[in-house]
């Protein structure tokens, strides 16, 4: 009687103790927090782009003569605005790339902008809009990264038993996929010259 | 220039993040940090006593540093890492910012920057940043590289800054301070050591139920089935006891191993109680602002 009690307790234990080590909890709890983490980063590219009609509209008033690049700004918004990336579609490395790729546009055309008018940042208004775009550039740079890190969090924990077992059977997890940088050329290590015309 | 600075950061953050984080940070010692010894002593005594004065009278936590390397990163970078690396400001509150530069590298590396919690991003906007930066501690810099100098009047313009905007949820930074306070206020002067108390009692029950089992156990027999758990309950309600001790005896308990910090004049180790604290837990996202010199 008291060996198949204790039995039928310790049975129940191993059982209970092995389910939740079986990725039940931990891959739903991952996914959604890499999830989180890509909110922040979409939030933040947003904020970029609502900075930027300000930012076109001060470059204008200032008198810019090249009116080609502020086009090709605006129109790089445009593109990005009309790349959308659910949280469901992390796991397609396509839409994401091509939502990378929208996005970097858009950084390119700013920086072709700054270089074209150095003289503007003297300029007060010029000087706090590229604050706020440099401070948006930059959080956008550390949710990416924390969005990778989450990403391989998950990404690991999917694969690796015995959390692979409740991904495989229960789920269906597909692993996500981390931000890279799709730009030609970004491969190459980038050469940092800091000349007078900073 | 600066928009490709952040997009040279944002591509070596994406290929130096896998596994590279043998950062190393200086050691947060005090609020003043002046890890590449360009600041004075009394500078450095004054700044510390007016952050100091900042953590207790509005919780929020202003650290400024000088760093000797930024050891092959960007400044942005780096503003993330030392911010987390020292949970300046609460934990989930995030009310901390760090003013810093790093006088060593070249130029165009090093800074001023105030790195800015998430809490504090309201207050110390991108914009209000920038224009510190840019109106009281560049040209400072620019005429006569006067480090000391600017970063009192960048250190002046951010304390008044954050002594006059208004309080994030007051509510949820009070019981942020008070998590805080539970496992870090040592006891005052000569406090009664209940956590000791308590512990030695748990001790002592184990010591005497153990003993107890050893002496009965010759007469116990068949009926005594309700002695086999003897050690578990008492186990329990010493840990329960002196869990209890510990909240109500003011932390005596925490003299425990925690203690940390300077011991400055009087303080106790609480958030809001004047003196060092060290970082609470607070955590950056990259806003703020830099500048170059």
């Amino acid at each position: 009687m008291n060996y198949r009690t204790l039995f039928v307790a310790s049975a129940g234990l191993a059982l209970s103790a092995s389910l939740s080590g079986c990725g039940l909890n931990s891959v739903p709890t991952q996914e959604e927090n890499a999830k989180a983490k890509w909110a922040d980063v979409e939030n933040y590219y947003q904020r970029r782009a609502d900075l930027i009609p300000n930012l076109v509209a001060t470059v204008k008033a200032a008198g810019a003569q090249e009116k080609s690049i502020l086009v090709e700004v605006t129109q790089a918004r445009a593109g990005a605005n009309a790349v959308k990336l659910s949280a469901d579609q992390l796991n397609d490395p396509a839409k994401v790339a091509a939502y990378e790729k929208a996005q970097s546009n858009v950084t390119l055309s700013l920086q072709r902008l700054q270089e074209a008018y150095p003289e503007l940042k003297s300029q007060a208004n010029y000087a706090t809009l590229m604050d706020q775009l440099e401070g948006t550039e930059n959080r956008i740079s550390t949710a990416r990264h924390d969005y990778n890190g989450a990403v391989q969090s998950y990404n690991t924990t999917i694969r690796t038993f015995p959390d692979a077992i409740g991904a495989k059977v229960i789920y269906g997890a597909k692993p996500l996929v981390p931000f890279k940088a799709t730009t030609p050329g970004a491969e190459a290590a980038p050469t940092v010259n800091f000349g007078n015309g900073n | 220039m600066t928009i490709l600075k952040s997009f040279l950061v944002a591509v070596a953050v994406l290929f130096g993040t896998a596994t590279a984080d043998a950062q190393t940070y200086p050691k947060f010692t005090g609020l003043v940090v002046d890890a590449a010894n360009v600041l004075p002593p009394a500078t450095e005594a004054d700044l510390n006593a007016k952050l100091e004065a900042l953590q207790k009278d509005t919780k929020r936590q202003l650290v400024v540093a000088t760093i000797p390397s930024l050891e092959g990163r960007e400044l942005e970078e780096y503003g993330v890492g030392l911010g987390r690396a020292w949970g300046v400001g609460l934990k989930d509150v995030n009310n901390g910012a760090i003013l810093f530069i790093a006088p060593n590298e070249p130029k165009g590396h090093r800074g001023p920057r105030i790195e800015v919690g998430y809490g504090l991003e309201p207050f110390l906007t991108d914009a209000f940043t920038g224009r510190v930066i840019r109106e009281q501690m560049i040209p400072k810099l620019s005429q006569s590289g006067d480090i000391p100098g600017a970063m009192e009047a960048g250190t002046d313009a951010l304390i008044k800054q954050l002594r006059a905007s208004p309080e994030e949820a007051k509510a949820e930074t009070d019981a942020a301070a008070a998590a805080f306070d539970r496992t870090h206020r040592r006891a005052t002067g000569g406090g009664f050591p209940i956590g000791m108390v308590f512990w030695g009692l748990v001790i002592g029950f184990v010591l005497l139920t153990a003993m107890r089992r050893r002496g009965g156990g010759g007469g116990s027999g068949g009926g005594e089935q309700r002695y086999r758990s003897g050690i578990a309950p008492a186990i329990l309600w010493g840990a329960a006891l002196s869990e209890w001790g510990n909240r109500t005896g003011g932390g005596s308990g925490g003299g425990w191993g925690v203690g940390g910090g300077g011991s400055d004049g009087g303080s106790d180790g609480s958030w809001g109680g004047g003196g060092f604290t060290g970082g609470g837990g607070g955590s950056f996202g990259g806003g703020g602002a830099s500048g170059d010199w």
